[in-house]
């Protein structure tokens, strides 16, 4: 028997696989699909303070081994989350986890604080990440001065698990998640969509309605594996590894680079019961390598 | 609603009607779930270099009697091409059945108007309709007549009407410019299916008319389970999902 279970900040995980956020909607659309109750845990889609329609259509353009997204944080607000979604979703037998959004420090501080009383949510995920808003998002997470001041602000007012999703758009990450990790985060999830773009030459237009937009899938994976990598060398908070992760296999990759978890993104668009079985291959991964806690495949790469 | 199952179907059909289409028709180890006229399916496309996500294709038919799911493919791109390329005994990997499909539970005479790879979903509408006691006329428009594909299998359920834009087949024209489109009025429902203009053209003929349309949407989609919100389509009610709350709309609904 491996023990599949990791700790992160004040959690244990009963695997190290969770859902990314934006790609598992709140947990109800793949419940014909697998039993939730076996993943490690869900993050669920990006939250604001107000209700939010995103970017106008079209907002996704196919691309070599993977997907531009330029979604723009659709969502019904943090209210509606609270008094809708949540009830519906409470009874997981697993980790959930909310990705709080915003344009603004005192719309982060405002959902997490109507987060925070929630019994059946022991972290959340700040997403200083997001490519795909005018304003805020990828702002915060791309100069470490504005990130502390994010992060500063949320950590005020959150005592429980606080995870901070970091943007590979930037010319250091190592400076941004050190940054991150000595203004309280407990741990890192590394890394969200690479800006990208997609041009249709048949009618010289782009292919999303805001021009740019997040790349992920396979094509993004050797981006996100370097990253976690370096990350978890000037960290000693826990890294949750995501980007291009498709099967058991490359989620162990990102688990020797240095990743404590993994989250599984655009994975979940081909395959809705991809996750449980990303969880069951990493378990055979360690029966057949001899590795009798997931936990030691944790930077186990030898360089 | 069925639970929505992934799942391996054996192609036990693989019928070229012409250069651009096919109906495959493919048959799961058990039994088929209850499916609804307007559904889809996400198809997963291997062996392709260039095609990553699933491909969204229209329940074309069902037949219970010989647990049979058709569907009918236009070649667009290269994650068609491959779909196509598969052969009878092969597999295909489906998503399925996705969405929400028109509306069948009012019976009365009803028209649906197809163009082009649009009257996918169309068949299967009509053969449920006529099984419920509907009159059902269907109108199919096509440049030329060399387009036109299973026009007996629509005559099995309903009453066919044609337009060419070339002349060569039926009325001349397009699709609202038929004679039925005259007395849209003796209509209870119109259904349409095909390229957004001709919709749109058609909904807002019924709407005239004081008709109600319904149609379906086609939007890019990466998961089609309501997971990914890329499909969305601007609603008097904010924006949708194609996916889950689609594909089939009230057209009054579209801000289109």
């Amino acid at each position: 028997m491996v023990d599949m279970s990791v700790k992160i900040g004040q959690m244990v995980f009963k695997n190290p696989v969770l859902t990314a956020s934006g790609t598992f909607g709140y947990g109800p659309e793949f419940e014909d699909f697998i039993d939730i109750g076996k993943l490690g845990g869900i993050i669920v889609k990006g939250t604001t303070l107000n209700p939010r329609e995103g970017n106008p259509y079209p907002r996704m353009a196919e691309t070599p081994a993977g997907m531009l997204n330029a979604v723009g944080l659709q969502n019904k607000g943090v209210d509606v989350f609270v008094s809708e979604i949540y009830p519906r979703i409470k009874h997981y037998d697993t980790n959930i986890i909310v990705n709080v959004s915003g344009s603004t420090i005192d719309e982060y501080v405002g959902v997490t604080e109507k987060i925070a009383g929630l019994d059946k949510i022991p972290a959340i995920e700040l997403n200083i990440s997001c490519p795909n808003v005018k304003e805020g998002g990828m702002a915060f997470g791309t100069s470490c001065e504005s990130a502390s001041k994010v992060i500063e602000a949320v950590r005020k007012v959150y005592h429980k698990t606080l995870i901070v999703k970091l943007s590979p758009n930037v010319t250091d990450i190592a400076s941004i998640a050190k940054t991150a990790e000595n203004c309280g985060a407990d741990a890192l999830s590394v890394i969200n969509t690479l800006l990208g773009m997609a041009v249709n030459a048949k009618t010289r237009k782009p292919c999303l309605s805001t021009v740019t937009g997040g790349l992920s899938g396979p094509a993004i994976k050797p981006v996100a594996l370097r990253m976690v990598w370096q990350v978890s060398k000037v960290v000693k908070i826990p890294v949750i590894g995501l980007g291009g992760i498709m099967n058991g296999t490359d989620a162990v990759e990102f688990m020797l680079a240095g990743a404590t978890a993994v989250q599984i993104g655009t994975a979940n668009f081909i395959d809705p019961a991809v996750s449980v079985s990303i969880a069951e291959e990493i378990n055979e991964y360690c029966e057949n390598n001899g590795f009798d806690s997931v936990s030691k495949l944790t930077g186990a790469l030898t360089c | 609603m069925s639970k929505k199952r992934i799942e391996d179907l054996r192609i036990v059909r693989n019928h070229q009607l012409n250069e651009d289409y096919h109906v495959i028709d493919l048959q799961p180890a058990g039994k088929l779930p209850e499916i609804f006229p307007g559904q889809f399916a996400e198809i997963l496309v291997e062996n392709s270099q260039t095609t990553f996500l699933r491909r969204p294709i229209s329940v074309h038919d069902v037949d219970t009697e010989r647990n049979i799911l058709s569907i009918l493919i236009q070649i667009v791109g290269e994650g068609t091409a491959e779909l196509v390329s598969l052969e009878e005994g092969d597999y295909m990997n489906l998503v399925y059945p996705l969405g929400k499909g028109f509306s069948t539970d009012d019976p009365g005479k009803v028209l649906l108007v197809g163009g082009g790879c649009g009257v996918a979903p169309l068949l299967y509408l009509a053969r449920i309709l006529s099984e419920k006691e509907y009159e059902v006329h269907t109108l199919i428009g096509v440049r030329k007549s060399e387009y036109l594909m299973q026009i007996s299998e629509y005559e099995k359920y309903s009453t066919v009407h044609i337009t060419t834009e070339d002349g060569s087949e039926g009325e001349k024209g397009f699709v609202v410019n038929h004679s039925v489109f005259s007395n849209l009025a003796d209509f209870k429902r119109i259904y349409s299916c095909g390229p957004e203009i001709m919709m749109k053209a058609v909904a807002k003929r019924a709407e005239e008319a004081g008709v109600e349309c319904e149609v379906s949407l086609e939007n890019l989609m990466a998961c089609g389970i309501g997971a990914c919100l890329c499909c969305v389509q601007k609603t008097n009610n904010g924006h949708k999902c194609v996916c889950t709350e689609g594909p089939v709309f009230n057209s009054k609904e579209l801000l289109w």
